[in-house]
């Protein structure tokens, strides 16, 4: 565990914040969107705000699954325990997420739905083995990293012939989500991306070449240490300094051009493409989640339970979807911290601790 | 006169059962052969509901604190010294000299006999070492499923030197803030040993009873000490947020100078955990005057339970009563309240 906090090292960090300052164009502003929560989580929590010159940007980007998840979809896993009386099984960052009529899962818990809080897919399949007679769902979110351990489950679940386990899918993909931000109707002013680090594990640095050049927008698939940020933020300046834009990659300690492929091979065995999904904020995207296979429709919850699509609405006031196109930060939104705090979350970002709104509240409220 | 039963306490394979909380022979029994016999002092053995004693002149403060925590057995301590320093602690965050303990049990149908009765001594072990006995108590049997193997309360009383005035409202800016050692060893201690986060570590948890340490302090600069406080639940940020409302101040802390084992470092990482929230119930926040913070500081290191004291901020004004933090990293952040309980990450 040395390794962890060498990275965060104190003087590492000062010689750094010099090569930045040192580097900026001061007749320049520098508007970086870091991609990932797990990028805004630390820059709130270890200040690195601080250590940069008043001219870089950092602006909070949607990397965060429990943020972009609509609240529809929230609104449907609590049907399915009421209606259904299935056995619910989820991530407990899930759980205090707002759904429609101020409700969320855990008053439905508490009002006496049965859902269990876990920690991996596999708990969720144990939990099924050991209750033959009930139907247990697994309310499935992440990015392309968490997506790979769905596709596992699911192939257990049919060598196991096990008959009363199915998968809510709701997972999302990154470059999706990427491209609806630069191709936003109004799309909000980004000179370059810090790149999600763990997903690219995964599908790699290659998806993205398309937005550098396209868009010519620099990209750093940028580590969640403090350190990485900083220094994939000084990358980006010197990309931008140079007029180059390329995607390069900070976090070569774990991430490949190509990614790992077994685990894409694995992914699209079980999971294919959705012609469109709703996310928070971004509105309908097209091809930009996955769904059960045919193949594997029987695990599809989906499919075995009638789920009709919820258009719900957000809290009036939460500026969650404008937050999380990197419209506006936490502060413009006037509910901040009066009528939501992380004990009371009025919209997604104010949940998950790698929510903007969570961060800026636990972390930064002193700026 | 010494009753006699018919039989002895089977403690090697015997259940709580029922009986033993029905007031009858079986209940006696329990509380002469364990409790009694352990705990062994004049006014138990009188068999009075309460306890009779006589108070020295001055202030007394009384504090009472329930326990709750499953392992009942962990590495560093169990339910039993837990239940007696974490009162005996509370107690003596008020500067006071602790004299006597109460505890009262409610033990779960189907608990060991021999589990309770290893409890019953390492309570009555902490009682001993601290010179507070238990004086009086009570015990209750609940149904199968409706306890946890065992909850214990404990009730403390002790007297507050003269001269010595210690409340969680007396922090000014400008004071020093003292930690007596390093932060979250009996939190990641009960998480490593709960059975489903398996990982291995060699931490204990650092229960122990603190009054000895607070009564040098308090002796040597009885007027310099304005707050005491023992960092439980909700770690040593919820303790100096705690402290900054009751005052009306806010503070600033120093990340690199916090001591967090290196082994509670790496737990913390592996479960998303911040040590700032993780619990301990063997260390104590001081928040004294400036200028007596160096000589504190040195009285804390000499005691075996201050051996890794550090001075880790200051009191400062703030209208919005905010704890600050200068991050190892180099940057500022809130510490803030932690929301709900510590969940392990999930991904
Ligand atoms: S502060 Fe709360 S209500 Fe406002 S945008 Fe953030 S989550 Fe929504």
């Amino acid at each position: 565990m040395k390794y962890i906090s060498e990275f965060r090292q104190h003087d590492l960090a000062k010689h750094l914040a010099q090569a930045i300052a040192k580097t900026v164009d001061p007749n320049r502003h520098y508007r970086l969107m870091e991609f990932c929560g797990g990028h805004t989580h630390a820059i709130f929590r270890y200040g690195v705000q601080d250590l940069m010159p008043d001219n870089v940007e950092f602006i909070h980007g949607p990397g965060c699954p429990v943020c972009v998840l609509p609240t529809g979809r929230i609104d449907n896993a609590i049907q399915l325990v009421e209606q259904h009386d299935v056995i619910l099984c989820t991530y407990a960052d899930l759980m205090r997420v707002p759904a429609t009529g101020r409700n969320n899962l855990l008053k439905a818990k508490a009002a006496g739905a049965d859902i269990r809080m876990l920690y991996s897919t596999q708990d969720a399949l144990k939990i099924a083995r050991d209750n033959p007679q009930r139907q247990v769902v697994f309310f499935a979110i992440g990015f392309e990293t968490t997506t790979p351990p769905t596709a596992v489950a699911i192939k257990q679940a049919q060598a196991e012939g096990l008959q009363n386990f199915s998968v809510f899918c709701n997972h999302v993909l990154t470059p999706a989500a990427m491209q609806a931000i630069l191709d936003a109707p109004q799309p909000v002013a980004i000179d370059a991306f810090l790149g999600p680090s763990h997903v690219s594990t995964i599908i790699g640095s290659r998806p993205y070449e398309a937005f550098a050049d396209r868009y010519r927008k620099p990209i750093v698939i940028a580590g969640f240490e403090p350190l990485d940020v900083m220094q994939s933020a000084l990358m980006l300046i010197c990309q931008l300094n140079q007029g180059r834009h390329e995607v390069e990659n900070e976090y070569s300690r774990a991430v490949t051009r190509d990614g790992n492929q077994k685990a894409q091979a694995l992914t699209s065995e079980v999971l294919a493409l959705r012609d469109s999904f709703e996310w928070r904020g971004l509105g309908l995207i097209a091809n930009s989640a996955l769904k059960i296979r045919a193949e594997y429709a029987e695990f599809d919850a989906e499919q075995r339970f009638e789920m009709p699509a919820i258009q719900a609405s957000d809290v009036k006031g939460c500026e969650c979807p404008a937050i999380l196109r990197g419209a506006k930060k936490p502060q413009d939104c006037k509910l901040l911290g009066t009528v939501c705090t992380p004990e009371n979350p009025m919209g997604s970002c104010m949940v998950s601790s790698e929510g903007a709104c969570a961060a800026y509240w636990s972390y930064g409220r002193l700026r | 006169m010494a009753v006699t039963y018919t039989f002895p306490l089977n403690l090697k394979s015997a259940h709580i059962d029922l009986s033993h909380g029905g007031g009858g022979r079986a209940m006696a029994q329990l509380i002469d052969e364990l409790f009694i016999k352990h705990f062994d002092n004049d006014l138990l053995r009188q068999h009075n509901d309460q306890a009779l004693f006589r108070v020295p002149a001055g202030r007394m403060v009384i504090s009472t604190d329930g326990h709750v925590i499953s392992p009942l057995f962990f590495p560093g301590g169990d339910i039993g010294s837990l239940a007696v320093h974490g009162t005996l602690n509370d107690v003596a965050m008020s500067g006071a000299k602790p004299l006597f303990l109460a505890a009262g049990f409610i033990l779960e149908e189907g608990l060991p006999l021999a589990d309770l009765e290893k409890i019953v001594i390492s309570m009555a072990a902490a009682a001993k070492a601290a010179g507070t006995p238990i004086i009086t108590g009570d015990t209750k049997v609940v149904e199968r499923g409706k306890g946890d193997g065992v909850f214990i309360t404990t009730t403390g009383i002790g007297s507050v030197p003269d001269g010595v005035t210690i409340s969680g409202d007396r922090a000014k800016p400008g004071h020093a803030i003292i930690l007596s050692g390093s932060i979250g060893d009996h939190g990641v201690a009960i998480m490593a040993s709960r059975e489903n986060l398996q990982f291995t570590t060699s931490i204990l948890s650092d229960s122990a009873a603190l009054h000895g340490l607070v009564a040098e302090l308090v002796t040597a600069l009885p007027s310099e000490i304005h707050c005491l406080r023992d960092p439980t639940r909700g770690g040593l940020a919820t303790a100096l947020n705690e402290l900054a409302r009751q005052s009306g101040v806010g503070m600033l802390i120093d990340e690199a100078s916090i001591p967090v084992k290196a082994e509670v470092k790496a737990a913390c990482e592996i479960l998303g955990l911040d040590p700032l929230y993780v619990a301990n119930e063997g260390k104590l926040v001081c928040i004294c005057s400036a200028d007596a913070a160096e000589q504190l500081l040195a009285i804390m290191r000499a005691h075996p339970l201050g051996q890794d004291a550090a001075i880790i901020g200051s009191v400062i004004d703030d209208p919005h009563g905010f704890v600050q933090m200068t991050t190892a990293f180099g940057g500022r952040r809130i510490v803030d309240w932690p929301v709900g309980e510590q969940l392990p990450r999930i991904c």
